[in-house]
């Protein structure tokens, strides 16, 4: 273990000294999409340690997520029923996306475009249950980005600009995978290989990831 | 070119899938049996890291990358856990202004005489 350890090191070392490129093995477009993902996490932890900052320092009760996003089930309300829902759809659009990456790299191209085209199903039925969840804020609770009948007004500002912001990068993703698929199911990359479905996935994992901790943070706290 | 990409078997993506869903639903059930406090938050946290820490390894294929790659990724964003941080510690105060000076869940307290 020790050994593996300090020969990582030596690598390492060895991989920002050698005046080459650095991600040895590494396709450009996957490294440059990861270093884009890293400044997205900066945006969204920003966001998130703003709705940390508010909710602390407001002097006025925070709106309780639990009732606010409860829904109505035979009659019942059952808490973050809707949100439980979209938390399982995407995780299962991280799973076909996972599929689809494996299929490109065994060069089953169709069955490659098939699953992203399932991932993307996923992602717009995602968006169509924000869109659900936002109206229904939006018209029945009466919750605006300046105010809300529940409590604190932060509520509704860090819920909009979050949610929002996330909702925005499954929409993008989706026409992304869209395009991808249809270039893959074409062909296009058979000479090229198949790390665009990689690239594709690594964008789409990471919008699932957010969803981890929008989840966490905003929801069940 | 194929042959260089991230290539595993199958069964782990399902294996990872199924942990996803039983982790979800695990902090799903937090809200549901009404946790609070300290026990609430701290399993939160924990359900979340193990998911987190799945995506990022297994489906993103961090765990397989060379570690040049693994360092420049992972250790910026430790930056952030010093924006909360210290976020966190100024919210204190900044609550305690507001509820000396606009009132709120406590009563307003009067401010201490001056000492001139």
């Amino acid at each position: 273990m020790a050994e593996a350890s300090s020969a990582q090191r030596l690598q390492l070392v060895d991989d920002w000294a050698a005046d080459v490129a650095v991600f040895r093995g590494v396709p450009w477009g996957k490294a440059m999409m990861w270093i884009f993902l890293l400044s997205d996490t900066f945006i969204f932890t920003s966001f998130l340690t703003g709705y940390m900052t508010v909710r602390m320092t407001t002097a006025e009760p925070w709106p309780n997520p639990s009732e606010v996003f409860a829904l109505e089930a035979f009659g019942v309300p059952v808490p973050l029923l809707l949100i439980a829902i979209m938390t399982f759809i995407l995780i299962s659009s991280s799973g076909t996306m996972a599929m689809a990456v494996n299929m490109g790299y065994r060069r089953k191209r169709k069955a490659a475009a098939l699953l992203m085209l399932v991932t993307a199903v996923f992602g717009a039925s995602f968006v169509g249950m924000q869109a659900f969840e936002w109206t229904k804020l939006i018209v029945d609770e009466g919750v605006r980005p300046w105010g809300n009948p529940m409590g604190a007004a932060q509520f509704g500002s860090s819920f909009f600009m979050i949610t929002g912001f996330h909702g925005l990068h499954v929409s993008a993703g989706v026409v992304y995978l869209i395009i991808v698929a249809y270039r893959v199911w074409r062909g296009r990359y058979e000479e090229k290989g198949y790390d665009i479905v990689e690239i594709t996935g690594l964008y789409w994992h990471f919008v699932d990831l957010v969803w981890v901790f929008i989840f966490a943070f905003f929801y069940l706290w | 070119m194929a042959e260089t990409g991230q290539q595993h078997p199958i069964s782990i993506y399902f294996w990872i899938w199924g942990l996803l869903f039983v982790f979800s639903a695990a902090s799903y059930m937090v809200d549901y049996a009404g946790f609070q406090g300290y026990l609430r938050w701290s399993l939160i946290i924990i359900f979340m890291m193990f998911k987190a820490g799945f995506i990022v390894a297994i489906f993103m294929h961090m765990r397989w990358e060379r570690v040049a790659l693994i360092t420049a990724i992972l250790l910026p964003p430790g930056a952030l856990l010093v924006l909360v941080s210290l976020m966190a510690w100024e919210s204190d105060y900044t609550w305690l202004t507001r509820i000396n000076y606009l009132g709120g869940e406590v009563a307003p307290q009067p401010l201490p005489p001056p000492s001139h």
